[in-house]
């Protein structure tokens, strides 16, 4: 379907048009399929629908809800921007999340009776920190070893989830629950380590405010710093980057362990953000991230790998997930659907992204066929 | 050749449209039976495309195709082949791990179920013994230097019974006495009545060889001429559509201290084996030192090594009396070697960068571009419409994607790079191959300004006429080392040829 898009696409609403209409229009086909899926069960597909966006954006709660679920899936997805953007393929978010919880976790255990302006800062720097490292250990083996990323980065989640439960478990379970119960998290953190609720009354943190800050710096840092420029030079050309004379070895560790540090910052946001103001698992990663590590790649291709338009995509994405109890309760589907339908539209995120490079072109080809310059006919 | 004869083949009146472009434009040509016909033009000039229609890969908005008279009635490649019209491209169409006579047969209709390879292997000996090709049937194709390929792609030709023969660039690919064997195959083949169709840029070749000659621009046929009428500079001026200065003007060389020292030095090739196998050569402040030599005698790994994008093996290089051997290419630059490399595309630029932050590449973390690691946008915009002014980098703007840019545009911007850090040492790897005669000109006119300026030049070029064109003294590479160098002054084509074929050597003694 995607020369069919495009093509449509650019007929109607004009080549520049279509590079923004692609991905909603890829968003509409998995919607559609989601519906028939509905269909085929039995639910009402608009009802259900309804119900998602209702509660998902319906109100000041909701969307305070959704914006919580999205921060995790935006710092990944800047993190992933960042190391994409370097050619670097980056599948350690859950890992790296895990990481900076556990820094993070350690400092507010460590120093709990710091004040709250200086806990508090220091415990996202723990998550940045244990993220970076995280993210650091595969790039260096990247770039000095030869070691593929991505088998690298997936591995290391597993021991990443390995060294959480252990820790739950035992050295910094929660005494009480040593004791008596089962459940492997922490004691409650310090409270001088609590993220402040912003004002309004909703559950909103500091921590959405962090995020969205960290998707302007990286920003920056891609497009307005020697080393952002190192980093896109060396993900387009690694080639060209070393003829120039940049050290391409310390880019790629570079590129893992910022994309690792945002990750880690969105786990030790999570701990600290938490209602439970523990650090908290079911002995799976998914029980402490959520899937975030993995979805935030998601809303990073959806936002074109570009960190100020993986707010939105990671706003949408968040209100797909939250929505779906809603839609569950409504029409009585499972919200196992929305995972579905998560992965269609990622399946026609990713290629409209394809979909999108292929415009691009043929739009540079126009432009430099009519500006007369020189093609080899 | 008799004037009244039928025109083996004539395209008339050829017009072919691509969207926003006009390929080409009311296209005339005729070959005679026996005639060798050159087509001369640029990149983009319409030769392809014309010859695309001929051979029925591209169907023409007007105009016909009409051989010995008739309609070619021509629609798909197999038609042409059927029709005795047979073209040897740039990239040959062989099958490297089958033999050549299984590839000679490779397409026949009439092979049967099984391969009468002897049958096969015994014309091809025919052939080749009748044209001066030398080729054994029973060799493997992937065993086969350039240049024998080639004669292989020209006994498939002839084993078709080709009346009408399409050679894209033969040249390019061949050393200077293997040039003279291929024009001596061609000439028997014209006497036999064959029409030959020699698309190429190289004016000499194209004089030397050629009956008629056929100049085409911009899609449009701008002359035709015999080689009795014409001369280099016409037919350039006909190519480009302006006078053209084919050779740049030289003055005399200041020559200074030794900026570049390559001694001694080995280097490993791509495939395990050492390319580089000794070599010694050093380059003055203030003069140009050209290296002649057949592709794949060491040439770019030699540039690789001096540049830091490849470790050697033993021997050292200094740049400006600093020993840069074996270093990060950055310390190489920052010891002042500035570097235009052969695979343009590969290293040379970031293709879907812009211009500008193609601009940038090397100086990108220094002032004026990059202060406290911040870049500095409006610095490098102002610099870099500067740089694109001086270097006449045609471009619709500095945003533009850099791998949108003709080749010629693209190599000016590398240069426009290369040259801003005022280097000690600067070394251009075919520095023109590609490009466009206008560009080709001014490209050469700033290296000899560089070197008039004081800096130490070293240009490899596998382009004759280029070195020649260039260098205050020319060194010949052969099999991994350079085994002459001698004042330009001193330098024949014919003496070139034999020490880039290995033939002289022994004279001379090892380097």
């Amino acid at each position: 379907m995607g020369e069919w898009l495009r093509d449509r696409l650019a007929r109607v609403a004009g080549p520049q048009l279509a590079g923004l209409l692609v991905p909603v229009a890829a968003v509409l086909a998995a919607f559609l399929i989601g519906a028939v899926m509905m269909l085929a069960l039995g639910a009402n597909p608009l009802e259900g629908y309804w119900a998602l966006l209702e509660g998902a954006f319906g109100d000041v709660d909701a969307l305070a809800d959704t914006a919580l679920k999205s921060m995790p899936l935006l710092l990944v997805g800047i993190g992933i921007c960042i190391a994409f953007r370097a050619s670097v393929i980056n599948i350690g978010g859950e890992g790296q999340m895990i990481a900076g919880a556990i820094v993070s976790t350690l400092v507010a255990l460590g120093f709990p009776d710091l004040p709250r302006v200086l806990l508090v800062p220091l415990v996202l720097v723990g998550g940045l920190v244990g993220g970076a490292l995280w993210g650091a250990l595969p790039g260096a083996l990247k770039a000095y070893s030869g070691v593929n990323e991505i088998l690298s980065t997936i591995m290391l989640n597993i021991v990443a989830v390995q060294l959480m439960n252990f820790l739950l478990r035992d050295p910094i379970m929660d005494p009480y629950e040593k004791e008596h119960g089962r459940l492997p998290q922490t004691e409650r953190l310090s409270e001088n380590s609590d993220l402040p609720l912003l004002p309004g009354g909703t559950r909103l943190h500091v921590g959405i405010l962090v995020a969205v800050a960290m998707a302007g710096l990286a920003y920056v840092l891609l497009w307005r710093t020697a080393l952002g420029y190192r980093l896109r030079a060396v993900g387009h050309s690694a080639a060209a980057a070393r003829y120039a004379g940049m050290p391409v070895k310390r880019t790629i560790v570079a590129a893992l362990t910022f994309s690792g540090a945002m990750c880690g910052l969105a786990g030790a946001i999570l701990v600290f953000g938490s209602e439970s103001h523990r650090f908290v698992t079911d002995g799976s990663s998914v029980g402490f991230t959520g899937s975030a590590g993995f979805n935030g790649i998601v809303t990073a291709l959806f936002g074109g790998l570009h960190p100020l338009w993986t707010i939105p995509s990671s706003f949408f994405f968040g209100g797909l997930q939250f929505g779906a109890n809603a839609m569950q309760r409504a029409v009585q589907v499972p919200a196992a659907l929305i995972v579905g339908l998560n992965g269609l539209v990622v399946v026609f995120v990713v290629s409209s992204d394809r979909l999108r490079r292929v415009v691009g072109e043929s739009l540079a080809q126009g432009r430099r066929i009519r500006s007369g310059e020189s093609i080899d006919g | 050749m008799a004037d009244h004869t039928v025109p083996l083949l004539e395209l008339r009146g050829i017009t072919k449209r691509f969207p926003g472009v006009l390929a080409n434009d009311d296209v005339h040509l005729d070959v005679l039976p026996g005639e060798i016909h050159a087509l001369l033009g640029e990149n983009g000039a319409g030769k392809s495309t014309l010859m695309k229609v001929l051979y029925g890969l591209y169907r023409p908005d007007a105009g016909e195709v009409l051989l010995s008279g008739e309609p070619s009635g021509i629609a798909t490649p197999a038609d042409a082949i059927d029709a005795g019209v047979a073209m040897i491209h740039q990239h040959f169409m062989l099958v490297p791990t089958l033999t050549v006579a299984e590839n000679v047969a490779l397409g026949l209709a009439d092979n049967g179920m099984l391969l009468d390879t002897t049958a096969v292997a015994g014309r091809i000996r025919e052939l080749s013994a009748r044209y001066g090709l030398h080729v054994d049937p029973s060799a493997y194709v992937w065993q086969l230097a350039v240049g024998e390929r080639q004669r292989v792609e020209i006994v498939k030709a002839l084993y078709r019974d080709c009346r009408l023969l399409v050679l894209d660039e033969p040249t390019a690919v061949l050393t200077p006495l293997e040039v003279d064997e291929l024009f001596v195959t061609l000439r028997t083949m014209a006497a036999d009545g064959v029409g030959l169709i020699f698309i190429s840029h190289k004016l000499d070749e194209v004089l030397a060889l050629s009956d008629r000659i056929t100049v085409m621009r911009d899609g449009r046929v701008t002359g035709e001429t015999t080689p009795g009428q014409t001369s280099k500079g016409e037919l350039a001026d006909m190519m480009v559509g302006r006078a053209v200065q084919l050779a740049p003007d030289r003055p005399a060389a200041d020559v200074g201290e030794v900026r570049l020292a390559v001694d001694g030095l080995r280097v490993m090739g791509d495939r395990g084996l050492e390319s580089v196998t000794g070599c010694t050569i050093e380059v003055r402040a203030g003069e140009v030192v050209g290296i002649a030599g057949v592709s794949g005698n060491g040439q770019r790994e030699l540039a690789e090594a001096v540049a830091g994008l490849r470790q050697p093996t033993g021997g050292t290089v200094a740049i400006d009396g600093t020993d840069v051997t074996g270093q990060h290419p950055s310390r190489v630059r920052a010891a002042g070697l500035a570097y235009v490399p052969e695979e343009r595309m590969r290293d040379g630029v970031v293709g879907e960068f812009t211009v500008a932050e193609n601009l940038i590449l090397v100086d990108h973390d220094r002032d004026p571009y990059c202060r406290r690691g911040l870049l500095r946008l409006g610095a490098i915009a102002d610099a870099c419409r500067d740089l694109v002014a001086r270097f006449t980098v045609k471009t619709p703007s500095l945003e533009t994607t850099t791998s949108n840019l003709s080749g010629g545009n693209i190599q000016k911007l590398i240069l426009a790079r290369e040259l801003s850090g005022e280097p000690r040492v600067l070394v251009a790897a075919q520095p023109t191959r590609g490009v466009d005669i206008g560009a080709a000109e001014y490209i050469h006119r700033r290296l000899i300004d560089e070197r008039s300026s004081g800096t130490a030049v070293l240009v490899i070029s596998e382009d004759l006429d280029e070195v020649l064109a260039l260098s205050d003294r020319v060194a010949v590479m052969f099999a991994g080392r350079i085994v002459e160098v001698m004042d330009v002054a001193d330098a024949t084509v014919e003496r070139l040829g034999l020490l880039m074929a290995g033939t002289g050597v022994e004279e001379v003694g090892a380097a």
